[in-house]
């Protein structure tokens, strides 16, 4: 490989051609500030627009200053990353951009997690010397996501992460100059275009224009309300992140501290969604088995592949964008949707309370789950099923809140009889899992036999489409294809639209990594080892199950025999399927 | 013989229309159509005289010609070949009529390289375009020259870029040239003129648009490109129409298109139209414009000839550069590289605007003197006022002054005295101009044309023109006035592209040159121009002063008080200097300072 | 439960789908497409800028991103006569800014805004190109050169149809 030899800050480095100053620093541990640069090294998503200019620094022979992100290292380069020209710079193109922003840092949701703010504490900013006009933009609500344009720096991440990444184009760049921002066409709410709510904006944003919707204030006000009993589901994703708010390592295991907080906050029952991903198994699992086999009957008209349908911003992305292949997912609701069904009708029932008494939580790594709550058809008569959802963040705050020291919790158990789950279920957090835990059972179902190893190794990773060929020895050999990414899905959707789809079965999962990077989990700024440990944990709580595989679930073998059934019978499908919508944007013509 | 008449963009819009139609409906009505032809051409350059009317063979240069002078002109002139002594140019100095324009001062200085067939040729006419040497250039490139030997060509003239930064064009084309070698690549014209007060390329294309196409093709052969692609303004209808016509004519006659001169090249050119955005002359900006984006530029590198439209090598060039090229290949770069200075060679086009005598479109040698340009080409201040600045480059540019008005002009020394080159816009600025409001001028410019990508330029800018308004307003501290120059220094030195870096310059030099004015602004509350308005004061002189209360009844603010018969007296802070007053005084009592 | 409705005449609709069918519906075409409907137009509405992004495939949002970036689209229609006020260099510093200001007392509306009855519009631009008749002024196109704040009156009265 060429390399090349420059000297950054009086001391040589040599790194490969190709090099930017910003990586060559910091592999020398020269840490230059940033902030629009933006990588998710290995995971597909990055933005380099060079534009918000804290990272310059000064090259000899340069008549201007160097962006460190985007230039390029040089033979015999010569770098200052800490020249007074170039440290004033900084601070100067700093105290610009926070002089177009609100001081509000007090009750922004990102404080304390702003990367606009610690850059400002670290420079030691403490006062803006530039007066002027600030931008003032109305603050919008949707039911996920609240968008202060005000509070914008143009770094793009948002408009990158939602057009290349996402393949949606809800939010870009509008107006130029001072007015310019990031915003959607017409400055419309967002719940009035192709958003599809995914929330990767939120992750990436740096600083308070996007954030979740909070609903910790509920939680509260019902928890103390003695008129109604409140259950609370927890998603696979959320157990390997939420340490992370508490100063624990990324990849911790904290299963069993969660439930422990759930229990403390003051939830009447705490269950786990993971319960809900083995029940979904057995649903979808079962749909696809009836799809293969009149597949193989030669049946023109069953629609393969089968896709997944847990995630609820690939939902809301075939209902905008191909509505008209809308019945190639499975009708399974989503594990959230299934819990919640569950919960306000078997379990109520075991109670005695009925469904509008009994508030149903979920804590989930998303925030498109916010969105899937509030949709009519999952719920009766205008009482959701899921009466709202919380993300992992906003679950770390509601502990901090309840002055509860999370780290020294000791482990709890989650309540019985929606609470037991397999090895199956934990893996839903990491893309490949539903594919993965749905293989397992499928196997065993269509072929009658023990699987003879329980690992679906080819299709785990992080590559962002990955495909395999499963035998299911005396009946297929099944085509799978695991995607992140609403771009790579739109590329298997237009396949099937050009009748050249090679797949069986296709799980699709909009955020990176899947649930791990979820828009709800705790902030990784760029840091994708961070993904990485969660992946690598999911794997790791999979193993620690004593069960693995969802049809060996003994709580979901009592509910069938209990309640449902057998899996997609006619009172499963009631309950546990769902049916989607043509959302796509219409012209009404006018003669 | 040939009537020319101009139909530029400055003397169409002084009814030379009109004037056409009448000489032809004269001609007509003579029976003299197959005698002479009335001959629409680009620009003469002399704006300020327009329309131009200019006989041939004799070269009689008629101005300011009206409608109502069509029949004069011909039954004089052309008829009795006795030329109207009443349009003729009246020189200022020695009040001689002058007939053959070359006897002009506005003329002798000029030399007409770029500008060669502008007024002489009908654009729309590709047989007088031919008749003057129109694509010999191509011809003698495509089956004499290698496009190695025209390369080496373009660099030994010594050409640098016209559009502004002067990078020299042939070392660009062979960049070009060796770039992703057997790939698709793209020519292009950058016709995007945006800068505020000049019209070169404009009428460049409108009088010459073969030159240009001519030397998109030498270019396209060089860098071995088929494709060419002009980036024009919208808001230029008629250049846009001579383009059109030109390249529909050169591809009948097989100067652009399949097998050109049957060499087996192909080149074929499209336009492409700008929608107003300054920022599209940067060339990543304007190329992502062509791909149908927001003008927004990126870093470099990748260079276009990397990496351009449609992410293949592209080589862009503007207007006037490209202009010069023909000549270079006909005349040889020897010859070409004679005429200027050490490191800028050849002519400059430049739009002379402003207070001066002689507004119009110019060209000159490179090392000729700002003072040759405003005193002798322009014919001095107008109205005997005093010179004051010469503004170059446009919102990149920067403001001159007396000190520099003998410096040679050329690239570096343009940069050397605190402005640049520019595209050729020159605007010329008497006593009465207040050089804190030119710079907040420029601002305003660059703050509204801004594309909003990078920090310095989106932010940085805005705050530099509300400090600037703060000292136009008379509310500005000396604080102000170094934080104006701190954070000109950070914007050049951050912003992204050639549009922020250079933003701040209009502000640099007028601190550096003027800083005598921006601290009266701040200290004295005072502007010795009396352009700013907030500055102003509206007196009453007690001597002159009836008492007659007309002026403190009409007042709206209250601000005037005094007793009936006695001097009355405005009070400043309540003043909202809307000159209500002065328009009541019936004595000439009240005057503005 | 379905996607937004956009309401277009289906005339308008055609006229749009047909002009970006010339420019074989490439996304690489936006802005002359852009002008082009803008020509037949007169501005470009939400719901034409709708129309484009469906044919072009592409979000409405890139196409509200190019509008709103170049000052030569606009989303608001004209006046019958549009009036630009050049402010460029040349007409600055010869007294345009006192032109547009005659103009605005005169007509009673602000730059970029339309006079209550639709006739008039006030925009400003920046060079013309005519710099030698400077301070200078368009009406649909026809080019006032020479102004002093005293002509507006006049000139407007050309227009008193």
């Amino acid at each position: 490989m060429d390399t090349i030899k420059l000297t950054i800050d009086n001391r040589a480095v040599e790194v490969p051609k190709g090099t930017t100053v910003l990586k060559a620093a910091e592999q020398m541990g020269i840490k230059i500030p940033t902030l629009c640069n933006f990588e998710l090294d290995g995971l597909a998503l990055k933005n380099h627009p060079g534009g918000c200019r804290v990272c310059v620094v000064e090259i000899a022979g340069r008549r201007n200053l160097a962006p460190a992100c985007i230039t390029e290292c040089m033979p015999d380069m010569v770098v200052k990353t800490n020249s007074f020209r170039a440290l004033n710079a900084r601070r100067t193109v700093l105290e610009l951009m926070l002089s177009d922003h609100p001081n509000d840092c007090l009750q922004c949701p990102k404080s304390g997690k702003c990367e606009l703010q610690a850059l400002a504490a670290d420079m030691g900013i403490r006062e803006i010397p530039f007066k002027g006009k600030q931008s003032q933009y109305p603050i919008e609500l949707s039911p996920s996501i609240v968008r202060d344009a005000n509070k914008c720096i143009m770094c793009r991440r948002c408009e990158s992460v939602c057009h290349e990444y996402q393949s949606v184009g809800a939010i870009g760049a509008v107006e130029r100059g001072f007015p310019a921002v990031v915003s959607t066409a017409f400055g419309k709410h967002l719940i009035d275009t192709n958003c599809v709510f995914c929330g990767q904006c939120v992750a990436v944003c740096p600083t308070g224009a996007l954030a979740e919707v909070d609903n910790t204030g509920k939680i509260l006000r019902d928890i103390a309300n003695p008129e109604v009993k409140t259950c609370v589901q927890v998603a696979p994703a959320v157990r390997v992140a939420l340490g992370e708010e508490f100063g624990m390592p990324a990849g911790s295991i904290v299963t069993g501290k969660i439930a422990a907080a759930l229990k403390a906050i003051g939830f009447d029952y705490v269950f786990d969604t993971d319960w809900s991903a083995d029940l979904t198994i057995m649903e979808e699992g079962t749909e696809a088995v009836g799809r293969f086999k009149k597949f193989l009957a030669g049946d023109k008209d069953v629609k393969i592949p089968i896709m997944t349908s847990c995630c609820p911003a690939w939902v809301n992305f075939y209902e905008k964008f191909y509505p008209e292949l809308r019945e190639y997912p499975s009708t399974a609701k989503s594990p959230q949707g299934m819990f919640g069904a569950t919960a306000k009708t078997y379990f109520a029932d075991k109670i005695g309370v009925p469904r509008e008494k009994l508030i149903c939580v979920s804590v989930m790594p998303c925030v498109a789950k916010k969105y899937e709550c509030e949709r009519e058809e999952l719920g009766v008569n205008g009482d959701p099923d899921v009466n709202y959802s919380i993300t992992t963040r906003e679950l770390a705050r509601l502990i901090k809140i309840c002055n509860i020291d999370f780290a020294s919790l000791p482990e709890a158990e989650f309540d019985s009889p929606l609470g037991t789950s397999t090895g199956a279920a934990v893996i839903f957090g990491a893309t490949g899992g539903v594919m993965e835990a749905a293989l397992r059972t499928a196997y065993e179902v269509l072929t009658g036999k023990t699987l003879p190893r329980i690992d679906f190794e080819e299709v785990r990773g992080l590559e962002g489409i990955r495909e395999a060929t499963i035998p299911i020895p005396g009946v297929i050999d099944l085509k799978v294809a695991v995607a992140y990414g609403l771009k790579n899905a739109r590329g298997i959707m237009e396949q099937i639209k050009a009748g050249n789809c090679p797949y069986h079965f296709v799980e699709v999962m909009a955020c990176p990594g899947g649930c791990i990077d979820g828009a709800g989990q705790p902030y990784h700024h760029g840091d994708a080892s961070i993904i990485k440990a969660r992946h690598a944990a999911i794997y790791e709580a999979d193993r620690r199950m004593p069960l693995r595989k969802s049809h060996e679930n003994p709580e979901i073998q009592a509910i069938y025999k209990e309640f449902y059934g057998e899996p997609c019978s006619e009172k499963s499908h009631h309950l546990l399927h769902t049916h989607y919508f043509d959302k796509r944007m219409k012209f009404d013509l006018e003669k | 013989m040939h009537i020319l008449v101009c139909g530029g963009t400055g003397c169409t819009a002084n009814a030379s229309r009109e004037v056409i139609d009448a000489l032809n409906r004269e001609l007509e009505s003579h029976d003299l159509t197959d005698f002479a032809k009335v001959v629409v051409t680009g620009c003469f350059g002399f704006c300020e005289r327009g329309p131009i009317v200019k006989i041939i063979p004799d070269n009689t240069f008629y101005t300011q010609v009206k409608p109502s002078d069509a029949k004069e002109i011909i039954e004089e002139h052309i008829i009795k070949g006795r030329k109207v002594h009443r349009l003729l140019y009246v020189a200022p100095d020695t009040n001689e009529s002058i007939s053959d324009s070359k006897h002009m001062e506005f003329y002798k200085k000029q030399l007409r390289i770029a500008l060669r067939n502008c007024g002489f040729i009908d654009p729309e006419n590709i047989d007088e375009a031919i008749a003057r040497d129109g694509y010999a250039a191509l011809g003698k490139c495509l089956t004499e020259m290698t496009p190695e030997e025209v390369i080496a060509e373009i660099k030994k003239s010594g050409l640098r870029g016209r559009g502004g930064a002067g990078f020299p064009t042939g070392v660009k084309w062979e960049i070009a040239s060796k770039s992703r070698v057997g790939e698709q690549k793209y020519v292009v014209c950058n016709a995007d003129e945006g800068d505020p007060g000049a019209f070169m390329d404009r009428s460049l294309l409108e009088g010459d648009p073969h030159s240009i196409l001519e030397a998109m093709a030498i270019c396209g052969y060089c860098i071995g490109a088929s494709k060419g692609l002009i980036y024009i303004r919208a808001e230029y209808p008629l250049a846009i129409h001579r383009l059109q016509v030109a390249i529909k004519q050169a591809e009948e006659y097989g100067l652009l298109g399949k097998n050109i001169l049957g060499t087996g090249f192909d080149f074929e050119i499209e336009l492409r139209y700008g929608a107003g955005a300054f920022v599209c002359g940067e060339e990543t900006a304007l190329i992502h414009s062509m791909e149908g984006k927001r003008g927004e530029p990126t870093f470099k590198p990748p260079f276009p000839a990397q990496s351009g439209y449609l992410g293949k090598p592209t080589n862009v060039n503007n207007v006037e550069t490209y202009a010069n090229i023909p000549v270079i290949i006909n005349k040889g770069a020897d010859w070409f590289a004679s005429i200027g200075t050490e490191k800028s060679k050849g002519t400059k086009v430049f739009a002379l605007a402003g207070k001066i005598n002689n507004v119009g479109l110019i060209e000159v040698p490179m090392g000729i003197t700002l003072r040759e340009i405003i005193y002798e080409i322009g014919g001095g201040i107008k109205g005997g006022k005093k010179f004051k600045a010469v503004q170059t480059g446009g919102p990149s540019g920067g403001c001159l002054t007396e000190k520099h008005l003998d410096t040679p002009i050329d690239y570096d020394s343009l940069v050397a005295a605190g402005s640049m080159m520019g595209s050729g816009g020159m605007i010329v600025m008497d006593e009465d101009d207040c050089m804190v409001a030119i710079a907040k001028f420029y601002l305003g410019f660059t703050v509204d044309e801004s594309c909003g990508k990078c920090t310095p330029c989106r932010v940085g800018n805005k705050r530099l023109l509300e400090i600037l308004t703060k000292i136009t307003d008379g509310k500005g501290t000396m604080q102000d006035l170094e934080d104006l120059k701190n954070l000109s220094a950070v914007i050049k030195d951050t912003a992204l592209c050639g549009l922020g870096q250079t933003s701040p310059n209009p502000v640099l030099s007028t601190i550096n040159n003027f800083w005598d004015e921006y601290v009266e602004h701040v200290t004295e509350k005072k502007c010795r121009a009396g352009q700013c308005k907030a500055l102003k004061k509206y007196v009453i002189d007690p001597d002159k002063c009836k008492g007659c209360t007309a002026c403190a009844r009409a007042c709206p603010v209250g601000a005037i008080t005094g007793v009936v018969k006695n001097p009355h007296v405005i009070n400043q802070l309540d003043c909202i200097k809307c000159g209500t007053c002065i328009e009541k005084c019936k004595f000439g009592a009240i005057s503005l300072n | 439960m379905c996607g937004p409705q956009i309401k277009i005449s289906e005339a308008n609709y055609l006229k749009i789908k047909e002009i970006c069918a010339s420019f074989n519906n490439n996304p690489g075409e936006l802005i002359n497409i852009l002008h082009k409907t803008q020509d037949h137009f007169g501005y470009l509405p939400e719901e034409v800028q709708q129309v484009v992004a469906d044919c072009l495939g592409i979000p409405v949002g890139k196409v509200y991103g190019v509008v709103s970036f170049y000052s030569f689209f606009t989303m608001k229609p004209k006046g019958k006569y549009a009036i630009s006020v050049c402010l460029g260099t040349a007409c600055y510093v010869k007294g345009a800014e006192k032109v547009l200001d005659a103009l605005k007392k005169e007509l009673n509306i602000s730059e970029g805004g339309v006079t209550e009855d639709g006739k008039f519009s006030l925009d400003v631009l920046r060079c013309v190109g005519a710099c030698g008749l400077a301070p200078v002024m368009t009406i649909n196109g026809k080019t006032y050169g020479r102004l002093v704040p005293e002509h507006v009156k006049e000139i407007l009265a050309e227009y008193a149809d």
